[in-house]
This record gives structure tokens, C-alpha cells and sequence, in this order.
């Protein structure tokens, strides 16, 4: 697994490369939007995506935990698709997700698409959950925070390096009051940072961990305006 | 089509055997119009009356679309009837109106009980309602109206009184993905109305046969009769010649504009046809900037809003425009009487185009139409004069139609579950009725089918929410209403890129740019667009916020709509006159010149083997190679000749290649010319780069988007929707790794390898020079070689600096290239 170590609020942090953000610390692994069942979302307008997007997502997912073997995993919000994607899940996916919160403290954040993510599934659902002197939550409260770990807008960069077009999702922090994650899930797309709706929740200094093809990289907000496309 | 103008007067009347004669009234009328009818147009009575199908193909001028409706607008004043007769598809919308408005005249002049309505997307919900109810005789349509039309419970009823389908401008949907639809939507009319006969309309075109068969249920090119228009109009046509210094390197042309204008004074009415779009803008601003007399100079291209599209075209028909700049956004559509200028800015890259534009101007069937053609560089000049000897020869180099795409089979099969229930057996027979799916295999019509109706992937996932409705295995039908609408709310085989509007100020909106190309944009640049020099300010409720900025330099637009390559034909020829110095007397002297230091420094490439030659420049080693074959095969050459020289160790640093040749430029030199270009580079690496290649990923999305795997974008949908939505990448690469073989990545490699047709030009030139690689080792580059190594300094540098550096580099380059010569 390749990371980049940062630090947000004091506590020293692991943005790895599969967009899961590990707090040694606490020995807990967080991830954002794994969107489960997205793909099989559309089944019932007639538009029938491969179905594949879960056990990826899940897969992906069960790497990172293997290798860092935290206790505790939180999983911050639009978790599932929506409340039916359990439902459309099939059964070993279930089973994966199981053996998960069977063997992890597993928090279920919940999130605009999962307002109720069902129990059936284990682990604990919670709208926010405050650890230490950080606060886990799926949306940004927006204006002044402290410590605020939060997913929901997919965050990824665009950028132009040499002529060469290049666009990839990460991680955007200003280092103390607001830490966004990227999106997890197999078919997550993303909002690029420059968008207003990020900017304007990043009106000072700030940093980006890009997810790259081998490895993350830190861009500070200066680099990135130069390559901005 | 024609106007019914005076042009009919001198042709000659078919002779071999006495025509089914006009009715009287019809004979009347020609006569009261002092016109006298066409050759092909009484031959087309005679198919009429044997109900056979028939392929007229006549240039542009010709009447050919009356020829079409004659014998419908005979049938009908003779035996009036109240339902669906003939049907007229066109590949433009626009086409509808102006064959509308010239039918109206004779059926309002002989006071025909015809009835005639248009379909296309344009349509408004009341009139389409009423078309179902009460169909029009004629109907005016497209072939996405026609699918859509065709997926409603009635259509068995509307069709079944069909007559006849015309279908204009045919060379140009025959062999594309919207001609795919058209043909299997006239498979279907053929089950519902089974004496209805087919005439296709065309240009003059290469392979008349291919599009009969392709025209032909069952692809039988023998049930479908040719007729030829008049042979076709006489043109002079020449080279622009210019007393400026004609570039080294340039797309634009801008040093003959002052000779430009001058002709446009000097002719009635002027289209000015350019390659690109952006070029269409660069070209109407330095002309606007001559235009002291105020003369009424229009721009015409297809990223510009509709209604400033059809202003421009209105005020063509009606003579009160001067000129024209557009692209091939004015290839098709009605005659322009006034119209006896026709220029090319820039090579015209095929002659069928080429003939086919020449024929917008000179309306007149019996004045000669008059062509300028204007090099925007020095290898154009070439080229122009190559095109220029094939069309005098008639030479044509338009390729014959491909098999149909399955994505559109899909789509198709769909639409028609909408209608009706079928048995997948007889779907199978209509489908293998239309041309271009004759040969289609059965087992790819199950997959086809079963992606339809359940995604066909190997989890069998979604059983349960299933698209059709199977009735004891053997008939299928849609399974809701609400699946009908999503299936009709998509039809159609277009798929564009994102685009956004763009809006001048608060209201006016100019038309639609890219979106990759805003993006590249900061608050602040400046853009050509519209004729306007535009300062972008932002993105504004998913419109380009832009006020005027005078006297800026403008950043150019780099959308780069229709870049065609050079085709095989005219490259054959670029290379013979190279190769033929005694050809050389009629180039201009500039360009006489310059091939003759070329033979004395270096050597010509020769019309059969390929010329590479190698030297070094500013402690780099070159490469530059005169292939010949097109920019896109070069592009691909480009990536292949690097990757084998980076396993060589020869450390290759970039490439870059124009429609004529590849340079390459390395740390260390190539020594083994011949085990470079040997033709096992089409194996491995091209396997290895086509996989990760941007190519099978966009194709992908085409047919993705077209099968209805997933959904177009519609107009307006939010940016923050857009994470919302699955990119095409991701699923993609999840099918890739999970369902390799399933029936869309089938779908995405055929298609793909059949775009590919320059990777054959790649893999034929490879074969060609074999043991016929003369490489030419130079202390300094060529003269040959100085417009691809000024294209270098393009491809880095950018901005307004560009020009500076490229004055500099154009000076060092000239003096290295004729130091020798000392001729400048």
C-alpha cells in the first residue's frame, strides 16, 4: 500500500492511495462514498450498468483493511446507493460486508443517499461521531469548523501538466478545520476542486493529496493554480 | 434540390425509347415555367410505373429531388388519397423546410390535392399528434424521426399505405451509424408496406454499385436502377495565385486575404469553404478587418447557434449576402442561384468532397462553376494541385459503405419492441434484409438481443427489472410503458461531446463550444467565436459568461471540427508530382524552387519507397520521414517508431506529424532505418497501445451511448450532478476486468478496428517500402523538412510568444536549410 503521512488537527494522518484515510493513532481506517449498488441503481429506468461496481468497491476495500488491520472503520456516509441498494446486493456480497463488521468496530456514517442504511448488514449507524479532538460527519457544516472530517462532494483535480491533460480524485485539507475525502466507490465521478461550491469551503491555504496511478502526491494550493485547467 | 429555375431549359429529352409523357397539366406547367423536364426525370416515371427501386445520382443543381417526387406528384394529382404515400428522408433538418417550400410551389401552382408535413425533432407535440392521426401524403423527416415514428404501436397502420421512401443526399448516410438506423428502419417499412419501392438521391460518387447495394433490400444491388443525372457540371477550377511569400508553415491562409477579398469583389456571390472551424473564425475576422467597403460577409459553422445559422442561410437564398465563410456546415442543402464563386482555403483532403463543393457554386447547370483554391502552406500547394488534376480527371476517392454498427442494432431492436411483440426468428430475417446487416451472424443477434432485454452479462443480475417481455421464449415485446418512453427519449446515433453554451452579455447566446475547451480557459483570455473576439468571464448557469473584448489578440478556438486526413488518393498523387519533376513548370515559382534545392541537397522522395532522412539540430538527432499517409497515421506511427527507439536505447524525446510527414527527435541517432520500419511493429506494441488507448475508451462511449447502456447527457443538467452520473471510464474498466467478453467490448474492438483504417494505410505503406527505405544522412535539415520542424515549435510553446519564436526559428531554419544555396 502507498500513502503520503500528513498531519490534520495535530493528529498524524495517512492519505493512502486507494482514497482511504488512515489515523494510526486510533488504528482506524475511514473511508467516503463507496456507493454500493450504484450500478445496479438504474435497473428499474431500464439502463442496466455492468454490475460489477460492488464487489470492486468491496474488494479494493478488504485490500486496504488487510493490510492495515485497523479496529475500528468508519465509513462516512452515502455508504450504500440508496436505502433499497442492500436489497439489490447480491448474497455474497453481503456475506463480504458481514465478515467486515463482524471483525471491525465498523461505524456507518449516514449520508444523504443512506439516510437509514439497513441494520441487517451490522456495525453501528451514527449521523456524526466525535473521536478525540476530531469530528467525523458526511457534509461539510460549512463556515468555521475544527477538526471536521467529512466526504459527500467526491473531491478530484484537473490539471494541466506540460500540455498534458490529467484529472484524478484526492483528498483536499486545510489542515486544521476541514479535511474532505474522495469518493471510494467504483463508479464515483468527482467534483473538481476549483468548482465554487469547494472553493468557497477552502478560502485560504490548502493542500491536495492526489490520487495518482502509483502513488500520492502533495500539491499545495499555489502549485496547483499554475497547472489549473 | 433544385429551384425549379430556368436551368432545365437546354437539356435534352431521353430519346432511346419514347417516356411514359407527362400528364397534361404537368406538361402545362413545365411549358408555363419555360422549362422543359430533365432526362433523368421522365426516366424516373418509367421505374415509377415498375415500382423498381432506383439510385439517381446527379451533381448538385441537377433537379435530382424533383426527379424524386415527380412521379409521386403525378400519382397522387391522378388518384388522391387520404393517407401516407411517399416518404422523403433527409440528413438535415433543414433540408425538410427548403423541399417543403419548393414542393408547395408546383402542388400550389397546379393545384394538386397534396398534402405534404414535416417530422423532425423540431416538431411540435400537437402537429406530431396529428401526423399519427390524419398522415400527411408526403411526410418530411429524418432517420432518428423515422425510428421514433416507427416505435409506435401504430405504425403498421400509418406505413401500410406507403408508396414510395426518397431518400436525399444518400452517399452521405450510407456507411455512417445514422445510415445504419436508416437502413433498418426501411427493413421494417418494407414488412409493413411490401410494394413500397426505395429511391436514393446522391452526388456523384466512386462506387455507384456499393451504394445500390447498400440502398437494395437484402443488399442486392441488381433490383435497383441507376439513373444518371447530366454528367455532371463543367467548372473551371485553379489554384489562387498569389504574389505574397507563400509559408512555410500555416493553417490559415492569412497572407492571401487582400486576394481573397478582391475576388470576393469581383464575383456575384462568394462561399468561402475552410477545414476547420477554427479556421472559419480566423478567416472571417481578417477578412472583416479588409472589409472597408462594408460588403456583407457572413459565417456559417455548426457550433453557431441554429437561428444565426438560419439567418445566414436565408440571406444566401435570397441573394443578399456577398459571401459565405463556412465549413462543412454548408456542404448539403439546397442551391444557391447566385452562388458562382467557390473557394478552398486550405487542401480540400479528398476530391469527392472537393466535387461536391465545387458543385454549391455555378448553379447553373449550364454555366461552368468557377473554383479557387487556396494552399494555406507549402506542402498544400501540393496537394491543391493534385486534387485540382483529379477533379478535371474525375477521379473520385469516396470509400464504399462498412457493415452496420451492432449498437445501433440494439437501439433499433428496442424501438421496435415499443411497437410491437416480435418472434426473434422473423426480427432476425428483417433485420438481415437491411444491407449493411446482411451477413450479420445469429449468434451476435442473440447476444444483441439478450443485452436488450436483460444487460447479457455473464451474472445474470438483472433477470428481474428485464427491458422486453418474453412470452413463452419465443416472442418479445417492451416490458412497460415506462421503459418505451426512456427507449423513445433516446433514439438516435449522434453522440457529441459536452457542450455549453455560449452567451454574449446577458441574453444573446452565439451557439455551443466544447467544454474541454473552456475549461482550459482562465477569467480574463480571449476566444474567437461567432466572428466575435470574446473575453470568457466564467461559467454561469451552465453558459460561458463572455462580454466583447476589442482589440485583443484572441486565444483561438481549438475545437477542430471536420480535420480530416489526407486521403490515400490524393497522397498517390502528392507524391507523383514530387517524384515528377517535369510537373514542376506549372508550380508556382516559389515552390519550383524549393523542390529543386531539396533534389540538389537532399533527394525527393520517389512516388513507390520512402524517404527518410536524419541530421542533427542543436545537439539533438533528427528524423524525418515523407510517408505520406495522413496525420492520424502518422500520430499512430509516431507512437510505435518511439516506443521501438526507446527499447534501441536511441533515448527518443518527442515526435510530432503532420498529413505528410513524421519527425522524430532523439538523444542518440537511428543507424538501422530498415529494422525501424520493419512491419512487425504492428503486432505487440500496437496490441499493448490499443488497450490503454484513448481510442477504445472514447469508441466506448460511443456505442455505450448508443446502445443504451448508459444515458446521454441531457441539456442542462447541473455540474454537481455530474458526480451523479457514471463516467463511461469506469465502466469501462469494471467490464473489462469482469466481463471481458461480454457483448459491448465485442462491439467497442470492432468498431474500433474499424476506425482504424489508417492503421491499415500504416500496415500497406510498411509492406509498400520494403527494401525501398532511401535514407538520406544530412549534415543540416532539408527544405523539405523545414514545415514539419516548424511545426515542432507549435506543439511547445503557446500564447502570443508563439509567433516570436516561431519568426525565430523560421529564420534560423531557412538559413540552415539553404545555407548551401545561399538563396535568401
Amino acid at each position: 500500500m502507498t500513502s503520503t503521512e500528513f498531519e490534520f488537527n495535530g493528529e498524524r494522518m495517512l492519505a493512502d492511495l486507494s482514497g482511504a484515510l488512515i489515523w494510526p493513532e486510533k488504528n482506524t481506517v475511514v473511508v467516503s462514498d463507496l456507493h454500493l449498488a450504484k450500478g445496479t441503481s438504474y435497473a428499474s429506468r431500464g439502463v442496466f450498468l455492468p454490475p460489477y461496481d460492488s464487489i470492486e468497491t468491496l474488494s479494493v476495500l478488504n485490500g486496504v483493511l488487510t493490510h492495515y488491520s485497523p479496529n475500528r472503520v468508519i465509513c462516512l456516509g452515502d455508504s450504500f446507493h440508496d436505502n433499497d441498494a442492500p436489497k439489490r446486493l447480491r448474497p455474497e456480497e453481503k456475506d463480504i460486508i458481514r465478515q467486515f463488521t463482524q471483525l471491525y468496530d465498523w461505524i456507518w456514517i449516514t449520508g444523504n443517499h443512506d439516510p437509514t442504511p439497513t441494520p441487517t448488514l451490522g456495525g453501528k449507524i451514527a449521523s456524526h461521531i466525535g473521536i478525540a479532538n476530531l469530528m467525523f460527519r458526511h457534509i461539510t457544516i460549512g463556515g468555521v469548523t475544527n477538526g471536521e472530517i467529512s466526504g459527500h462532494f467526491h473531491p478530484k483535480a484537473r490539471l494541466k501538466i506540460k500540455g498534458k491533460k490529467l484529472s484524478a480524485r484526492c483528498f483536499i485539507s486545510d489542515g486544521t478545520d476541514r479535511l474532505i475525502l474522495p469518493a471510494f466507490g467504483t463508479y464515483t465521478g468527482g467534483l473538481d476542486i476549483s468548482h465554487p461550491t469547494i472553493e468557497a469551503l477552502f478560502s485560504g491555504n490548502y493542500m491536495i493529496f492526489l490520487l495518482g496511478q502509483r502513488k500520492v502526491f502533495t500539491l499545495p494550493k499555489t502549485v496547483l493554480k499554475t497547472y489549473a485547467r | 434540390m433544385a429551384q425549379l429555375s430556368s436551368n432545365h431549359q437546354k437539356t435534352k429529352y431521353y430519346r432511346k425509347k419514347k417516356p411514359a409523357p407527362l400528364p397534361a397539366i404537368f406538361e402545362n406547367w413545365f411549358v408555363s415555367n419555360g422549362w422543359r423536364p430533365h432526362t433523368h426525370q421522365l426516366k424516373i416515371l418509367e421505374i415509377a410505373e415498375q415500382q423498381s427501386h432506383a439510385l439517381i445520382t446527379a451533381p448538385t443543381g441537377g433537379g435530382k429531388t424533383l426527379a424524386g417526387f415527380l412521379p409521386t406528384l403525378i400519382e397522387l394529382a391522378n388518384n388522391p388519397q387520404g393517407s401516407l404515400h411517399t416518404l422523403y428522408i433527409s440528413p438535415l433538418k433543414s433540408l425538410t423546410s427548403d423541399i417543403r417550400r419548393n414542393l408547395e410551389v408546383p402542388i400550389s401552382e397546379m393545384q394538386l390535392p397534396i398534402s405534404v408535413s414535416i417530422r423532425t425533432g423540431d416538431t411540435k407535440q400537437s402537429v406530431r399528434q396529428h401526423q399519427r392521426k390524419k398522415p400527411p401524403n408526403i411526410l418530411l423527416t429524418t432517420p432518428e424521426s423515422l425510428t421514433l415514428l416507427l416505435s409506435y404501436h401504430d405504425a403498421s397502420i400509418i406505413f401500410k399505405t406507403l408508396k414510395r421512401v426518397v431518400i436525399d443526399e444518400i452517399h452521405v448516410l450510407a456507411g455512417t451509424k445514422r445510415g445504419d438506423q436508416l437502413a433498418l428502419a426501411l427493413s421494417r417499412i418494407q414488412q409493413l408496406a411490401p410494394k413500397c419501392h426505395r429511391i436514393g438521391l446522391s452526388a456523384t460518387i466512386a462506387h455507384p454499385i456499393a451504394l445500390s447495394a447498400w440502398l437494395a433490400p437484402k443488399g442486392q444491388a441488381n433490383l435497383v436502377t441507376r439513373i444518371e443525372g447530366s454528367s455532371g457540371k463543367k467548372f473551371k477550377i485553379n489554384l489562387l495565385k498569389t504574389k505574397q511569400k507563400i509559408p512555410w508553415y500555416s493553417h490559415s491562409a492569412l497572407h492571401t486575404m487582400e486576394e481573397i477579398y478582391q475576388e470576393v469583389e469581383k464575383a456575384q456571390t462568394t462561399l468561402i469553404f475552410v477545414n476547420t472551424r477554427a479556421q472559419a473564425e480566423i478567416t472571417f475576422q481578417a477578412l472583416w478587418k479588409l472589409n472597408k467597403k462594408g460588403l456583407p460577409i457572413a459565417l456559417h459553422h455548426g457550433s453557431l447557434a441554429k437561428i444565426l445559422r438560419l439567418r445566414v442561410e436565408e440571406e444566401m437564398a435570397s441573394g443578399s449576402l456577398k459571401a459565405v465563410v463556412a465549413t462543412s456546415s454548408l456542404d448539403l442543402g439546397v442551391d444557391w442561384a447566385a452562388v458562382d464563386l467557390m473557394i478552398q482555403i486550405g487542401a480540400p483532403k479528398g476530391v469527392s468532397r472537393l466535387i461536391q463543393r465545387i458543385g454549391r457554386a455555378g448553379h447553373n447547370l449550364d454555366t461552368p462553376s468557377r473554383a479557387l483554391l487556396v494552399p494555406t502552406n507549402r506542402f498544400e500547394v501540393l496537394e491543391c494541385k493534385a486534387a485540382l488534376e483529379a477533379a478535371v480527371e474525375g477521379t473520385l476517392d469516396d470509400e464504399t459503405p462498412r457493415p452496420g454498427g451492432y449498437d445501433v442494432l440494439a437501439q433499433h431492436m428496442l424501438a421496435m419492441a415499443c411497437s410491437h411483440s416480435f418472434e426473434a426468428d422473423k426480427m432476425y430475417t428483417e433485420i438481415t434484409a437491411a444491407a449493411p446487416y446482411v451477413s450479420l451472424p445469429r449468434v451476435i443477434f442473440n447476444d444483441v438481443l439478450d443485452f436488450i432485454d436483460h444487460g447479457g452479462y455473464a451474472l445474470r443480475t438483472y433477470e428481474q427489472w428485464r427491458r422486453l417481455e418474453n412470452i413463452e421464449n419465443k416472442t418479445y415485446k417492451i416490458a412497460s410503458q415506462k421503459v418505451a418512453r426512456r427507449v423513445r427519449m433516446n433514439i438516435g446515433t449522434i453522440v457529441e461531446s459536452q457542450m455549453l453554451q455560449v452567451r454574449l452579455g446577458r441574453q444573446k447566446i452565439l451557439g455551443k463550444i466544447e467544454e474541454n475547451f473552456i475549461l482550459g480557459l482562465l477569467p480574463g483570455d480571449t476566444f474567437m467565436f461567432g466572428g466575435h473576439v470574446l473575453r470568457f468571464q466564467g461559467i454561469r448557469n451552465m453558459a460561458v459568461a463572455t462580454t466583447l473584448a476589442a482589440g485583443s489578440e484572441p486565444k483561438v478556438p481549438s475545437y477542430q471540427g471536420g480535420r480530416l486526413p489526407l486521403s490515400t488518393h490524393l497522397a498517390d498523387r502528392v507524391r507523383s508530382i514530387l517524384a515528377t519533376p517535369q510537373k514542376w513548370p506549372e508550380l508556382p515559382n516559389q515552390i519550383r524552387d524549393w523542390l529543386g534545392i531539396q533534389s540538389r541537397v537532399s533527394v525527393m522522395p520517389k512516388s513507390d519507397g520512402l524517404l527518410v532522412e536524419t541530421f542533427k539540430r542543436s545537439g539533438r538527432a533528427f528524423l524525418v520521414a515523407y510517408c505520406f499517409e495522413g496525420r492520424n497515421a502518422h500520430q499512430t506511427l509516431g507512437i510505435l517508431l518511439t516506443k521501438r527507439m526507446e527499447r534501441a536505447g536511441l533515448g527518443p524525446i518527442g515526435f510530432v506529424g503532420t498529413d505528410y510527414n513524421i519527425a522524430i527527435w532523439s538523444i542518440h541517432p537511428v543507424t538501422d532505418i530498415n529494422e525501424l520500419f520493419d512491419e512487425d511493429m504492428l503486432g505487440d506494441d500496437l496490441e499493448e497501445w490499443l488497450a490503454e488507448s484513448s481510442l477504445l475508451r472514447r469508441t466506448f462511449r460511443e456505442v455505450a451511448t448508443i446502445s443504451g447502456l448508459i444515458e446521454r447527457n441531457h441539456p442542462g443538467i447541473s455540474k454537481t450532478g455530474r458526480q451523479m452520473t457514471v463516467s463511461s471510464d469506469l465502466i469501462y474498466d469494471t467490464l473489462r476486468r469482469y466481463d471481458p467478453e461480454h457483448i459491448m467490448l465485442r462491439v467497442t474492438r470492432r468498431d474500433a478496428a474499424r476506425g482504424l483504417t489508417d492503421i491499415k494505410r500504416l500496415a500497406d505503406m510498411l509492406r509498400r517500402v520494403k527494401g525501398k527505405i532511401i535514407h538520406k544522412e544530412l549534415s543540416r535539415a532539408s527544405p523539405l523538412s523545414v514545415p514539419i520542424l516548424l511545426e515542432i515549435g507549435k506543439e511547445t510553446v503557446g500564447g502570443t510568444h508563439k509567433d516570436m519564436l516561431l519568426d525565430e526559428a523560421e529564420t534560423v531554419l531557412i538559413s540552415e536549410a539553404f545555407a548551401t544555396e545561399n538563396i535568401l
